[in-house]
C-alpha cells in the first residue's frame, strides 16, 4: 500500500501561493479557512527560504492520538481524514498538531469552534453521497485516481506530493543533481534525503 | 538572484568594434557546434561549485533551531489569514505526552484509586453511626440559600466532572459501546454541557466560596483535629467548630485548586481572545489535573456526607442537624448554638408557618 506525503523542496518554492489558491478552488474551502499555507522564513534577507505547509498526514499523527472523540482514521493510503459528523470542535487536535494544519470556523458565541476543517490530500471523507462529501471536505481526486492539486499546479514542482518512496527518490534525484552539501534540508539531522518523506510527528 | 546582477553589472560598458563583433559570432558558432555533442553530458555533471553560487542558500543550524523552538524573526511571513503561527508547533507533542502519558492514565488511577478506597473504607470500618442516641431536639445549619447554592454548585460540579470524564476517557468506552451515532450525539452533548456549565459554575463557586468564607478560617484546634484523624485516630472527638478541619481544608482546596480550574477553564472555553496554542495547552493541562484531583477528593466529600456519617446529609437538605450529631462532630460549634435548639413539634410548627428558618439565624 502506497504511503502518501507531501513534501516542499524549499530551494524551489518562490512562495508564488499558487498552491494555497489551487487548493482553496479545488476544495471549495469556505470562507476564513485557508488549508494550505506558505511561510517564509528571513523575507528580504539573503538566507530567505519558503515553504509550503499543510496537513502532512503523519505516520504516528498527534491529532489522532489527542481526539476525544476519536474522529480521525488513516486511509489505505496513508492519509489521514476526519469524521466531521463526530468533531465537536474542541480544539485538541490543533494543540498537538506540529504544522498548524486543523482550522476552526468561528460562526458561533464567545468564540466557540465550529467543525474541524484540514487538508485531506484531495481524498473527501466520509459521507453518504458524493455532493456531501464534497460539501463538507472538498473534492476527492484521489478516488479519480488523480493527486492533490496544490501539488500538480505548484509552477516550480516544489510542492511534490504522491507515495513517500516516490517523493523520496523525486527529491533524492535532484540533491544529487545539485549536487552539493546544501542540495537538500541541510543541517538538519532529521531530514537525510533517504528519510525526506519522513513521517514529521517522528522523534529523533 | 544576488549572483545573477553581480554577473550582468560585470559586462563592459565599451561598445566592441564592428570587426570584433564579426569575429565573436564566428567564435560563438564555433563553439555552439562543438559544444552541441558536450552539452548533455554538462547537465547531467553539473559543477557543484557553480550551483553552489545560485543556489539558495543552505539553512544554518541557528535557522532549525530556531524553527523548532518555535521562535519566529522579524522577517518571518504567514500567507494564511490572521496567522499567528510559527512554522513548527514546538509543543504540540510535549502537551500530547503530558496529556496521553501522564494525566490520562494517573487521573483515572486517582479517580478510581480513591473510589476503591472508599468502597473498601466502608466495607471494612463502616459508617460512622452517632455514640450516643438522638435527642430529637434539632438544631438549625443550613439556610434554604445557601442549601440552594450547594446543591446548585453540587450539580454542576457532577456534570461538569462526568461530561470531562466523557471528553478524557469516554471514546475508550462508549464509542465501541454505543456505536457512532449514539456517541455523536454524546460527546457533542458533554462538549456543549462542559462549556456552558463551565462559567456558570465558577461565577457560583465564588458566591459559595464568599458566603463560607467566615466559617472556615483556619484555626489552632483543627491542627489537632488532623492529628486524630477527624477522630479515626485515638478515642473521643476532636475539637471542631462550624467547620471541622476537614470540611475547612475542603473549602480551601476549592478555594485554590477550584479556582485555578475555573481560571483555566476560562481561558480555553472562550478561544475568542486571541489566545494562542501554547498558552492553552498549558490551560488544559493545568485544568485536567486540578479538576481530575479534584474529582477524586469530591468523591470523599460525598461520601462523608451522605453515607459515611449518620446524621450529616440531613443538614444540607432539611436544613437543621440532630443536637447529638452537632455535639459529637462540632462540640465547639454545639456549645455556641445549644440553647438555640428547638423540638420537633416546634420544627413542625415553624415548617407550617412557612417559614422553615429561625428568625434570629446566623446568616450562613
Amino acid at each position: 500500500m502506497a504511503q502518501m506525503k507531501f513534501m516542499c523542496d524549499a530551494e524551489r518554492c518562490i512562495e508564488c501561493n499558487g498552491c494555497v489558491t489551487a487548493c482553496k478552488n479545488a476544495n471549495d474551502v469556505e470562507w476564513g479557512i485557508q488549508r494550505r499555507r506558505v511561510v517564509t522564513l528571513n523575507d528580504g534577507e539573503a538566507d530567505e527560504m519558503s515553504i509550503s505547509v499543510a496537513c502532512m498526514h503523519c505516520d504516528d499523527a498527534p491529532c489522532m492520538a489527542v481526539c476525544p472523540t476519536d474522529c480521525f482514521y488513516k486511509t489505505d493510503d496513508g492519509i489521514v481524514l476526519h469524521d466531521k459528523d463526530l468533531c465537536i470542535g474542541c480544539g485538541y487536535c490543533l494543540y498537538a498538531c506540529p504544522f498548524g494544519a486543523p482550522q476552526f470556523p468561528q460562526q458561533n458565541a464567545f468564540g466557540e469552534r465550529g467543525k474541524m476543517d484540514k487538508c485531506t490530500f484531495c481524498a473527501g471523507g466520509p459521507a453518504e453521497t458524493k455532493e456531501e462529501e464534497y460539501q463538507k471536505y472538498g473534492s476527492n481526486r484521489i478516488a479519480e485516481g488523480k493527486l492533490p492539486l496544490c501539488a500538480e499546479m505548484c509552477s516550480t514542482k516544489a510542492l511534490l506530493a504522491g507515495d513517500a518512496q516516490d517523493v523520496a527518490d523525486i527529491f533524492r534525484q535532484r540533491v544529487v543533481h545539485r549536487g552539493h552539501k546544501d542540495g537538500a534540508w541541510s543541517n538538519n539531522p532529521q531530514a537525510s534525503t533517504d528519510n525526506l518523506a519522513y513521517d514529521a510527528a517522528r522523534k529523533g | 538572484m544576488t549572483t545573477l546582477t553581480m554577473t550582468t553589472a560585470q559586462v563592459p560598458s565599451r561598445a566592441p568594434s564592428w570587426r570584433q563583433r564579426c569575429w565573436r559570432l564566428c567564435l560563438m558558432l564555433v563553439l555552439l557546434v562543438a559544444s552541441l555533442g558536450v552539452t548533455q553530458l554538462a547537465v547531467a555533471q553539473a559543477d557543484p561549485n557553480r550551483e553552489m553560487t545560485t543556489a539558495a542558500p543552505g539553512i544554518t543550524a541557528e535557522q532549525w533551531r530556531q524553527v523548532r523552538s518555535g521562535e519566529t524573526g522579524p522577517n518571518y511571513r504567514d500567507s494564511r489569514h490572521e496567522s499567528n503561527y510559527n512554522l513548527i508547533n514546538a509543543s504540540g507533542e510535549t502537551w500530547r505526552i503530558l496529556r496521553n502519558r501522564w494525566v490520562s492514565p494517573f487521573g483515572l488511577i486517582a479517580v478510581l484509586g480513591m473510589a476503591s478506597v472508599i468502597t473498601l473504607f466502608y466495607l471494612v470500618i463502616g459508617r460512622k453511626h452517632l455514640d450516643e442516641p438522638r435527642t430529637g431536639r434539632k438544631l438549625f445549619r443550613w439556610s434554604l440559600f445557601m442549601r440552594s447554592l450547594h446543591w446548585t454548585v453540587a450539580t454542576l460540579f457532577i456534570t461538569l466532572a462526568l461530561t470531562g470524564l466523557n471528553l478524557l476517557y469516554g471514546k475508550f468506552v462508549f464509542r465501541t459501546l454505543f456505536g457512532d451515532a449514539v456517541w455523536a450525539w454524546m460527546i457533542s452533548a458533554s462538549k456543549v454541557l462542559h462549556n456552558y456549565l463551565g462559567p456558570m459554575f465558577g461565577i457560583l463557586l465564588i458566591v459559595l466560596l464568599v458566603k463560607l468564607l467566615k466559617d472556615n478560617i483556619p484555626k489552632k484546634h483543627d491542627l489537632q483535629w488532623f492529628k486524630q484523624g477527624g477522630g479515626l485516630v485515638g478515642k473521643g472527638h476532636p475539637d471542631a467548630g462550624f467547620a471541622n478541619g476537614g470540611e475547612k481544608a475542603w473549602y480551601w482546596l476549592l478555594a485554590t485548586a477550584g479556582l485555578i480550574v475555573v481560571a483555566s477553564g476560562f481561558v480555553l472555553d472562550f478561544p475568542n481572545y486571541g489566545q494562542g496554542r501554547d498558552t492553552m495547552q498549558w490551560a488544559n493541562i493545568i485544568h485536567a489535573v486540578g479538576a481530575l484531583g479534584l474529582t477524586a477528593v469530591a468523591l470523599g466529600h460525598i461520601y462523608i456526607g451522605t453515607v459515611g456519617t449518620e446524621g450529616s446529609l440531613e443538614g444540607m437538605t432539611t436544613g437543621y442537624v440532630d443536637e447529638t450529631w452537632a455535639k459529637e462532630h462540632h462540640n465547639l460549634w454545639y456549645e455556641e448554638v445549644k440553647d438555640q435548639a428547638i423540638s420537633e413539634e416546634e420544627l413542625a410548627a415553624r415548617k407550617a408557618g412557612g417559614s422553615s428558618e429561625p428568625s434570629t439565624a446566623k446568616p450562613s
